[in-house]
């Protein structure tokens, strides 16, 4: 009986622990030291705090915060990144991308060729927002009914 | 007619109202019962909960296989099998898992606690234990609702992991999705928040499974009919009740 027991509750912790570490997704970045980096962008999608940030595919990144500034009419994201990854070049080019067609949104950092580096409380300039699909297909198919108006008129 | 009406209300109002104050005395008895009669729990947990392994694991396997071979066919036609492992791990961890080990747990120990009270009050094995003194709410029923209540997180956690794997050897053995893409979906949709829905469930349907059965048991009429009547409202009522708390608690987390 005690066996029993014992065996059930073995496999029932054993199974708990199978659920809450395999079938979440696993924090792959998880650590203390880091800087803070931030970036304005026109439009920012639907990126989320705690969104990964990426450099050549590999997770470097955060997303900690998303500020919308009144005065310069732009969104603020500010991130932090690994502090063993303090040699980005500073002119590095950080867009918003899409993990697949339909899925969560990310920043990618693109390596610029500057000897400077990106350090804390760094701004990155050159940014490319993110794409928001509805506003592709809205052009396309406003775009391609007002060519034709526009040509018919002149 | 009315009258009908009002008084199957009235009955159920009864039973309600019996099943709570039922409820506060179990947990008045609990620690006591912890205390000084861990064993008797420990059997209770092993009646409940190891005997039924057997029943759940292979519910789990053919109900995370049917799981897969579903999201599988459908998924097949946009493209996106690769997407089966969300399909099975939310489904399974989020509602089917915790749902169906309460049905099956009802229908395997719940039946087995009612009638085994029952068959105890119908042979006056209650009345004697009252006889010396013995309270059988401590002795007979608090261990047994303790041990479906123990029980019930860790079965609902098995049917959900072997679940898992079942679906897995459908999507992945059988039709060829990539296991890579298969778990790695699943990772990437899924966090702690679906896990815990899932735990909270299971703990909520342990007591409310256990409780059902103790309660129908202790109610029930003293004789062989009567017996078989409370074992059948258990399941009734326990599938009832966890279908209830289902949605209750789906909605909660939305």
């Amino acid at each position: 009986m005690e066996l029993g027991t014992g065996l059930f509750a073995l496999l029932g912790i054993g199974a708990l622990f199978f659920l809450t570490t395999q079938t979440t997704g696993s924090d792959d970045f998880n650590v203390d030291d880091t800087f803070e980096v931030s970036a304005r962008f026109e439009n920012v999608g639907s990126l989320k705090p705690r969104a990964p940030v990426s450099i050549s595919g590999v997770t470097i990144g955060r997303v900690t915060d998303i500020q919308f500034d009144p005065d310069s009419l732009e969104a603020v994201v500010t991130f932090v990144i690994d502090s063993r990854y303090d040699q980005i070049p500073d002119d590095s080019d950080a867009s918003i991308l899409t993990a697949g067609l339909l899925g969560s949104q990310y920043i990618g950092l693109t390596a610029g060729g500057s000897p400077l580096f990106l350090e804390d409380g760094s701004e990155i300039l050159f940014t490319q927002s993110a794409i928001v699909l509805e506003n592709i297909i809205g052009k396309f198919l406003v775009g391609g009914t007002s060519g034709d108006a526009s040509e018919s008129e002149e | 007619m009315f009258r009908d009406i009002w008084q199957t209300l009235e009955r159920f109002l009864h039973s309600l109202g019996g099943m709570s104050l039922f409820l506060l005395r179990l947990l008045q008895f609990t620690p006591g019962v912890v205390i000084r009669r861990f064993r008797l729990v420990v059997y209770q947990v092993y009646n409940a909960g190891a005997l039924s392994l057997v029943v759940i694991m292979i519910s789990g396997l053919f109900v995370g296989g049917v799981l897969g071979l579903l999201a599988h066919s459908s998924l097949e036609q946009f493209n996106a099998e690769d997407t089966t492992g969300i399909f099975a791990g939310l489904g399974l961890v989020k509602g089917i898992g915790p749902v169906i080990t309460a049905l099956l747990f009802a229908g395997r120990a719940g039946t087995a606690l009612t009638s085994e009270i029952g068959l105890m009050k119908a042979t006056d094995q209650l009345s004697a234990m009252e006889m010396m003194a013995v309270d059988p709410v401590r002795y007979v029923a608090v261990p047994r609702f303790l041990g479906g209540v123990v029980a019930m997180p860790f079965l609902s956690a098995i049917f959900t992991a072997i679940g898992l794997l079942g679906s897995h050897l459908v999507a992945v053995e059988q039709y060829g999705v990539d296991v890579g893409a298969y778990w790695q979906q699943m990772q990437n949709v899924m966090d702690w928040e679906d896990v815990s829905e899932g735990i909270t469930k299971s703990v909520v349907f342990g007591i409310v499974a256990s409780l059902v059965a103790v309660w129908e048991g202790y109610q029930a009429t003293p004789t062989a009919e009567g017996v078989g009547r409370a074992t059948t409202r258990t399941v009734v009522v326990t599938s009832i009740a966890v279908l209830f708390f289902n949605y209750m608690i789906t909605a909660m987390y939305i």
